[in-house]
């Protein structure tokens, strides 16, 4: 392990010179690079809802890093955002977000099947047709029996973890309970997705699933032949489906990929497959990441969550800002208010938080507009279907910068009054040890909150814990009088549905490991949540959605903080860039190319 | 010793945690993804055999580096031949293989910036001895002052903006390639990485043999040597410096042995696949065969290199041998 053991006895004057020469001339260089140097790029956030760059040009090699690894590059043992828009160049699910920007980048478009899914049997039965021709990168042709076994496998093998497990919630089960491929042998497997021939798919759901269409898009309908599928060891034989295939899966250093050879265009009316070759690097120096985006040796960073703190500056250059977007990335930060922890269990004293927490200092301490995100007035952010901007709230800064104004604290101890605390109360707020701005957000609305009386200590727990030990055990809340939490949330598909089932639904309070912190259990909540999931017509889901957003708001049970965004870099080499709100706000990668 | 290492290891990893309090829910809902359910959590304990006791799972080990394992993966069973130090909690790869793959990029990496750091380090200690009080000791001095003040991940990432990004004389981070795959690529991206590690460690290096050859140089030996007239240079080669290496290889020793276990800061800052950074992402994500297999493959690099300088020793020094 690298170490100093030497302790220089004095620090001469000299010698401290000399490092902070070295330290300035260090600095100096750090600034270099020249991409994009001359500032006249598409335009500071021109990808958010455009394309940028647009481009059919094919060849060369796009260069892609990133300082983590895949969950698993497996698309049945796969969960975040990036590995699903990853996924996509080597893996054909029956749907997939359409490659746009901006509110397009939401719609879900046909891959592998023809057409979006037909609903019978009040959207319960979903069947898909898949399209002819389509070949693994074996050659052999894909059939729907291999989406049914990628389905299987992914949500019902003890192997298969890392992904969601939707498919298992919503499908109808076998009697006894279907144990997977693995165990279960029966060439029938789970009866409730049939494939009556190699092109049609048929699921039936145990519920109506109105959004069925969204989580087929998801990568577990990825096709897996049978006969190749390795389990756990599948990650390093991937057989493709789409218009590339993994030459090489080394963990923790890169991936390669080239041409399929058996990826027919004419079966793939979304794909473009510009470059000749993929080339990702895992396991990369974050910072230096960033060093070789802004000196052109490298094209994307495929994690997609902004660049460093120590960046940012760089590229906020007039000559490098025409090629940065700050979108929103579908992420709310926000505190729950546990309503069975006295005093909050009284809604005047909720809303007394909701008007002292200064949403601003909040901000401020997570980054601040930039890289921390809006200040954030309701539960959906606006890049979810179903957002209605409104504010049950509202809340003034007083001049000088000085936190709230002084008609917004009387509001606030207004409701304390109600409450029957009018001097204000006591209680507890959490954050997770390991992330120092959700630390620093505590501390500023600590601060704000004592303002009108509030006192709250501060209890921190590492991320790992939090929810299974800590902040989703329903006892232990109650019992260590966790009256405030910190958290933040995004939606596994970008509807009020997928946004909200987890966090304000009452039927998703657990004993422990939950996300509905606040213990949110309204039965107008819950059943409008049912009334929406069961609809066909998206325009009633969507207006839905804003309702429930407005009834958990009026229950002031939430304290949405910011709506999380990030500063994104776009080398001028990468064609085809576009923010897609699909995958939580990064870059679309399906079409990206580069010019040579 | 090794055994005494792996029981140790084994008990920080496996058995402390449960004593502070964590339980096998938690650790296993740590390898489930982000949303660990209950059937999910207990499908991963009796997977990774956590649901057993902590003595049984050692046994487990010890079992798997004498006889192997088997690991069922699903639909196919891998068989990891002894000596198996199991499978991967995060991966589900063999532990083994994993450090094998990973050694190579560590060795070249420490080796080469060993062999910089003791020409760099020695001679300029060396010369800084015999020129005491000159500007030469002063400047070499006052490099070797910044060498040990500025951490690694601030000169790695400075040299690689300047000599990289802005001078474009060498590769940038991540061009790290196997020497079996390309030599001169591979001389090329570990050129900055040694010359940063050395800039550390020469610096130290640099002022321990200063300051050894300076008492060395007042001993009654050395000016016996000059009396005896024996020529300056064979006085400090052959008397003074030879005398002042013994501390310097002790020291030696177990700087390679621990660098060579995992150069945690210049495999991140330059993105190099070595053992440093097998080390750091496991440790982040819990992984604790692979922690435990890092672990025990530094300790016995620790403890073979220690033995090679303990029968240095006889070379450098006559009095080991009389002895």
């Amino acid at each position: 392990m690298n170490g100093v053991r030497l302790h220089m006895n004095k620090m001469r004057p000299i010698a401290a010179l000399a490092a902070g020469a070295l330290a300035a001339a260090g600095l100096a260089a750090c600034g270099g690079g020249d991409s994009g140097g001359s500032g006249s790029g598409p335009g500071y956030n021109a990808a958010v809802n455009k394309v940028v760059n647009a481009s059919d040009k094919k060849g060369g090699t796009l260069r892609l890093a990133m300082s983590d690894d895949f969950d698993s590059p497996d698309p049945g043992n796969q969960y975040y955002a990036w590995d699903q828009n990853f996924s996509r160049f080597y893996g054909r699910g029956l749907m997939t977000f359409k490659p746009a920007a901006g509110d397009d980048s939401k719609t879900i478009i046909p891959d592998l099947a023809t057409a979006p899914g037909q609903s019978s049997d009040g959207a319960k039965t979903w069947t898909y047709k898949l399209r002819t021709g389509v070949k693994f990168s074996d050659g052999t042709p894909v059939t729907s029996k291999d989406v049914k076994y990628a389905v299987e496998r992914s949500n019902f093998t003890d192997e298969m973890q890392l992904g969601p497990k939707y498919f298992k919630t919503y499908l109808v089960d076998n009697k006894p309970s279907y144990k997977g491929p693995y165990k279960d042998k029966s060439d029938e497997g789970l009866k409730s997705i049939e494939t009556p021939d190699d092109n049609t798919i048929v699921f039936h759901l145990s519920k109506p699933f109105s959004e069925f269409d969204d989580l087929v898009a998801m990568s577990q309908t990825i096709p897996v032949p049978k006969a190749k599928d390795t389990g756990l060891k599948y990650e390093s034989s991937i057989v493709s489906s789409g218009p590339y295939k993994v030459d090489n899966y080394t963990r923790g250093k890169s991936m390669t990929l080239s041409r399929n050879p058996y990826w027919d265009p004419s079966t793939d009316p979304i794909r473009k497959a510009l470059p000749d070759k993929i080339e990702l690097q895992l396991k990369q120096n974050a910072d230096d990441i960033d060093n070789r985006l802004l000196a052109g040796s490298l094209d994307m960073d495929v994690a997609g969550v902004g660049v460093q703190a120590g960046t940012q500056p760089k590229v906020l250059t007039p000559q490098q800002k025409p090629y940065t977007d700050n979108p929103i990335q579908g992420y709310l930060r926000f505190m729950s208010l546990n309503q069975h922890v006295k005093p909050l269990d009284n809604i005047h004293c909720r809303n007394a938080v909701q008007y002292a927490t200064d949403k601003v200092a909040a901000q401020t301490a997570y980054g601040g507009p930039l890289a921390g995100g809006d200040v954030a007035t309701t539960i959906l952010p606006p890049t979810v279907d179903g957002y209605r901007k409104f504010d049950l709230f509202p809340q003034k800064q007083a001049a000088g910068g000085n936190g709230l104004d002084d008609a917004t604290l009387a509001k606030a101890k207004q409701e304390l009054a109600a409450c029957g605390k009018p001097t204000g109360f006591s209680t507890k707020i959490s954050a997770r040890s390991d992330r120092p701005k959700e630390v620093a957000m505590a501390q500023a609305i600590q601060q704000s909150l004592k303002k009108v009386g509030i006192n709250v200590s501060i209890v921190q727990w590492p991320a790992g814990d939090y929810f299974n030990k800590y902040v989703g055990v329903p006892n232990y809340v109650h019992q260590h009088g966790v009256g405030m939490m910190l958290m933040a949330w995004a939606a596994d598909w970008p509807t009020g549905y997928g946004f909200l089932s987890q966090i304000v639904d009452g039927r998703a309070i657990k004993p422990s490991g939950g996300n509905n912190l606040a213990e949110e259990d309204n039965p107008k909540v819950n059943a409008a949540l049912d009334q929406a999931i069961a609809s066909t017509d998206k325009a009633t889901r969507t207006k839905l959605y804003g309702d429930i957003d407005q009834m958990v708001m009026q229950d002031a049970v939430e304290v949405p903080l910011i709506y999380a965004k990030a500063l994104l870099y776009r080398p001028k080499r990468v064609t085809n860039v576009g923010i897609t709100a699909g995958y939580g706000g990064m870059y679309d990668y399906l079409n990206m190319g580069v010019e040579k | 010793m090794l055994l005494l290492i792996s029981l140790v290891t084994f008990g920080i990893f496996f058995w402390l945690p449960k004593l502070a309090g964590q339980t096998t829910d938690q650790l296993a809902a740590s390898y489930v993804g982000k949303a660990p359910t209950a059937e999910a959590i207990q499908a991963t304990k009796e997977r990774l055999g956590l649901d057993k006791p902590v003595v049984v799972q050692y046994g487990h080990y010890l079992k798997g580096i004498v006889a192997g394992e088997d690991f069922k993966a699903g639909p196919v069973t891998d068989h990891c031949p002894a000596p198996c130090l199991g499978y991967s909690f995060r991966t589900s790869q063999p532990v083994l293989p994993t450090l094998m793959d990973r050694a190579p990029a560590t060795l070249g990496l420490a080796i080469g910036a060993a062999i910089v750091w003791l020409i760099v380090g020695v001679s300029t200690g060396v010369v800084s001895a015999l020129k005491r009080g000159s500007i030469w000791d002063r400047a070499a001095m006052v490099v070797a002052l910044s060498g040990v003040s500025l951490p690694i991940y601030f000169t790695g990432l400075v040299s690689l903006a300047l000599f990289s990004y802005k001078l474009g004389i060498f590769p940038g981070g991540g061009s790290y390639v196997g020497f079996s795959q390309n030599p001169l690529t591979w001389f090329e991206s570990l050129v900055l990485p040694w010359i940063t590690l050395a800039f550390l460690y020469a610096a130290m290096y640099a002022r321990l043999t200063r300051a050894g050859m300076l008492e060395t140089m007042n001993e009654d030996y050395i000016r016996t040597a000059r009396a005896k007239g024996l020529p300056e240079k064979t006085v400090i080669t052959k008397h003074a410096l030879r005398a002042s290496l013994t501390p310097i290889l002790t020291i030696f020793g177990l700087d390679f042995g621990l660098l060579i276990g995992g150069a945690v800061l210049t495999e991140n800052t330059f993105s190099i696949p070595g053992l440093g950074q097998l080390a750091i992402s496991s440790i982040g994500t819990g992984d604790l065969p692979m922690v435990l297999g890092v672990t025990t493959l530094a300790a016995t690099f620790i403890v073979v290199i220690n033995l090679i300088v303990d029968l240095l020793y006889a070379i450098i020094d006559p009095r080991v041998r009389l002895g």
